[in-house]
């Protein structure tokens, strides 16, 4: 047996830290380019940076090998519009991405234009992006030359451009858009780490960064490095850069936490704190959309049902039925609704009309068995196995004798309902603002992925890693070296340790608890000034009269803790831009009471905050601040030469 | 009842089995230690043993552990009680659970 108690049991006694226990020592690194976060994205910064012949500092707080906001694996290739199978020219497709209010334009100009480049060189790496060995033959969607296996999703949705010579719209049933390419996700990421060690980066696994360093130790001055903590041993890290990549993920759990399954109650890791986000907002560092909330997807407050059953996005071409075997009107992502996903609010309000009238009986069921088996192969082994969390889901199910050419799959989607509307979440909206070179508002600090305002799926992670890491590359080789402030890293030390000298006082999920429910009192769906401000004092008290209560008896409870003090953090951002912005919007998913009018006209407009000399700043930036996407990607690339070929 | 010895203890985490080790199958690599990325392990100081589950209540289950580990059966994936899924054989009509 293998739990605490066991063991304790077992031996009488506790089992002993298991790593050497370095509180207040310090190792110091210099490198030219330092990367903030081991997941795709910053893998990808990591491996395009050294290929510039400059030494490379990547550093992970969990480990490399499997780490990032996506999970384990890699869903869909979603937007590479360059793909040879593509119906789509990737500029007009990026502009049609970029049509959705408050997205991100630069991004997504990137993602369309350098996306099947960055699948390719994946593939380069080790990685799986083709059926080689001929598993999914005779799928829709499989091209029998390349092997290439085109998803249903957006294939007439979103868009379906006309035809560029006619200008006529084509048949959709002829002519697809072919954008979005599955996967072998589950390979990506070691390959990704073993591209990194063996070009010579540097890899610091289980190091939590703390906080940014600037020149002169001065808010809003250009990026020289980093303070970490070893969360295995406590040690103290001081990176010294040329440039930075901040490409950790957004904030997972502001509003929601379960203290007996913490990590479960949440549709993200447990390491996704907005650490990144807060180290650059104290920086000095410009962020946007941060009033833009969502509601959390998991109805339970645990996330696993989300998974299992059909009717989410994994779950691409599975009929759903009601327990007699009806087929239900809701859509399946799939080739014959050209990959919807969400039913209409007509068709959700006809499906539990049916249920209440008798007509659906519950429960509802995936019908794998009633797909032709190379579909139900497709969709179970390859989009199920190779994805973000899924492929442990598959293998359990099929472990305890579910069959999926017989047994028909439970789907919660009607009968967890919905999440409580004050159980919310942060990750899909604000971040940091980039310009052309995915820089940030502070020299020296570029950003991608999910730390980047809007951000898009695991593709855009890995395109906009691959592109910060070149253009902060490119900086660092015509920048001096920095200098660091010591008083900086003094003043940072200091805060870092003060958990792990008291013993007692509050726990990090006790401090965890108490900021989710003053977010969930006066942060919800319901928002008027008078709540806002009573929520800005809650959290200043936690943090005046709780945060220094806060007790740490291990380096990893050490990181926990100052996990917390970054959602504390972000959570006073995301009410001092609610409080910015005097309008409700559809887009953004936000109400106030006070200002109920939906998205008048003078408020389409970016917000953006940053904090100038200790004092929150706003600022507006109009809705494509971006410009012209093609020519602006065309000026700020001219040396770009595509797929990478080793010299 | 048991001669066990009993010792004060307070509640535990529950649940706390996100995984079963099979310790006749598991040889201790700590390979599941390395790819989580919660440290919801830690080593056992005994080499060769699995390792032993300190932060249970952390694991997201995303199977890094189970799906990496290099010696299959050594970890079986354990959903807690309340979050195991259903499924119905579609000819018989028989439920089952994980």
């Amino acid at each position: 047996m293998s739990t605490w108690h066991d063991y304790l049991k077992e031996e009488g006694h506790v089992p002993d830290w298991p790593y050497p226990i370095r509180f207040d020592h310090e190792q110091e690194i210099d490198t030219d380019v330092l990367v903030i976060g081991g997941g795709i994205a910053g893998c990808w910064a990591a491996i395009s940076a050294v290929r510039q012949g400059l030494s490379v500092a990547l550093v992970e707080k969990g480990d490399t090998i499997r780490s990032g906001a996506g999970g384990p694996g890699c869903d869909h290739w979603c937007n590479a519009p360059a793909n040879p199978l593509s119906n789509v020219d990737p500029d007009e497709w990026a502009q049609h991405m970029a049509d959705r209010p408050y997205c991100n334009g630069t991004g997504i100009q990137i993602q369309c234009r350098e996306d099947w480049d960055t699948l390719l060189e994946m593939e380069q790496m080790g990685g799986k992006i083709r059926d080689t060995d001929d598993e999914y033959v005779g799928a829709k969607g499989r091209d029998d030359k390349t092997k290439l296996m085109i998803s249903p999703r957006y294939t007439r949705i979103h868009s379906y451009l006309p035809d560029a010579d006619t200008g006529k719209a084509p048949d959709p049933d002829e002519k697809l858009n072919n954008v979005v390419i599955r996967v072998w996700g589950t390979t990506f990421k070691p390959a990704l780490k073993k591209e990194c060690k063996r070009l010579g980066v540097k890899i610091f696994d289980r190091v939590m960064v703390t906080s940014l360093l600037t020149e002169t130790g001065v808010q809003g001055a250009r990026i020289i490095g980093a303070t970490g903590l070893n969360n295995r041993t406590g040690e103290f890290m001081i990176f010294k850069s040329k440039s930075a990549v901040l490409a950790t993920a957004g904030a997972g759990s502001i509003w929601m936490i379960s203290t007996e399954l913490g990590g479960y109650s949440n549709m993200m890791s447990r390491t996704i704190t907005g650490d990144g986000t807060v180290m650059a907002w104290n920086a000095g560092a410009e962020l946007t959309k941060m009033e833009s909330t969502g509601v959390l997807r998991i109805a339970t407050g645990y996330k696993h049902k989300w998974y299992s059953g059909a009717g989410d996005a994994s779950y691409e071409n599975v009929p759903i039925v009601d327990a007699n075997g009806k087929v239900l009107p809701y859509p399946i992502q799939g080739w014959v609704d050209a990959g919807a996903m969400v039913p209409s609010p007509e068709v959700e309000e006809a499906i539990r009309k049916g249920i209440l009238s008798g007509e659906y009986a519950l429960p509802f069921y995936g019908d794998f068995p009633a797909m032709p088996e190379v579909e139900r192969n497709a969709t179970w082994k390859l989009m199920l196995g190779e994805e973000s969390t899924t492929k442990i889901i598959m293998d359990t199910f099929n472990a305890a004798g579910y069959d999926q050419s017989r047994d028909l799959l439970q789907s919660y989607k009607f009968i967890e309902g919905n999440s409580l509307s004050q159980w919310r979440e942060a990750g899909y909206g604000g971040g940091l603002l980039v310009d052309w070179n995915l820089k940030t508002s502070l020299d020296g600090l570029y950003a991608a992925g999910t730390q980047m305002f809007s951000p898009e799926d695991h593709s855009y992670a890995a395109a906009t890693g691959r592109y910060a890491g070149r253009k902060a590359a490119a900086y660092a080789r015509e920048i001096g070296e920095p200098k660091i402030s010591r008083e900086q890293v003094e003043r940072e030390k200091a805060r870092v340790y003060a958990p792990v000298k008291r013993s007692s006082g509050l726990e990090w999920k006790e401090l965890h608890a108490g900021i989710a429910r003053v977010m969930q009192y006066y942060v919800s769906e319901f928002k008027t000034e008078s709540l806002l401000n009573m929520g800005l004092n809650a959290l200043r008290k936690i943090e005046e009269e709780s945060v220094p209560l806060l007790f740490a008896l291990d380096p990893h409870k050490l990181m926990r803790s100052l996990e917390d003090v970054s959602l504390l953090t972000y959570a006073q951002i995301i009410i001092h831009a609610s409080l910015a912005r005097k309008a409700s919007s559809v887009p953004l998913n936000f109400q106030r009471i006070d200002y109920p009018t939906l998205d008048p006209p003078e408020w389409r407009k970016f917000l953006t905050i940053k904090l100038e000399n200790g004092k929150v700043k706003t600022g507006e930036l109009p809705p494509t601040f971006w410009g012209n996407m093609k020519n602006q990607y065309e000026a700020h690339n001219k040396d770009y030469t595509g797929v990478y070929r080793e010299k | 009842m048991s001669q066990e010895k009993v010792i004060a203890i307070p509640n535990i985490t529950t649940p706390n089995n996100p995984v079963i080790f099979n310790p006749d199958i598991c040889n201790g690599c700590n390979h599941c230690v390395e790819v989580c990325q919660i440290d919801v392990y830690i080593p056992h100081p005994e080499k060769g043993k699995p390792p032993i589950i300190l932060h249970p209540e952390e694991c997201w289950y995303c199977g890094c552990c189970a799906n990496d580990c290099p010696h299959p059966g050594a970890i079986t994936f354990n959903w807690p009680l309340q979050q195991r899924g259903y499924w119905k054989n579609k000819a018989t009509g028989e439920i089952h659970q994980i």
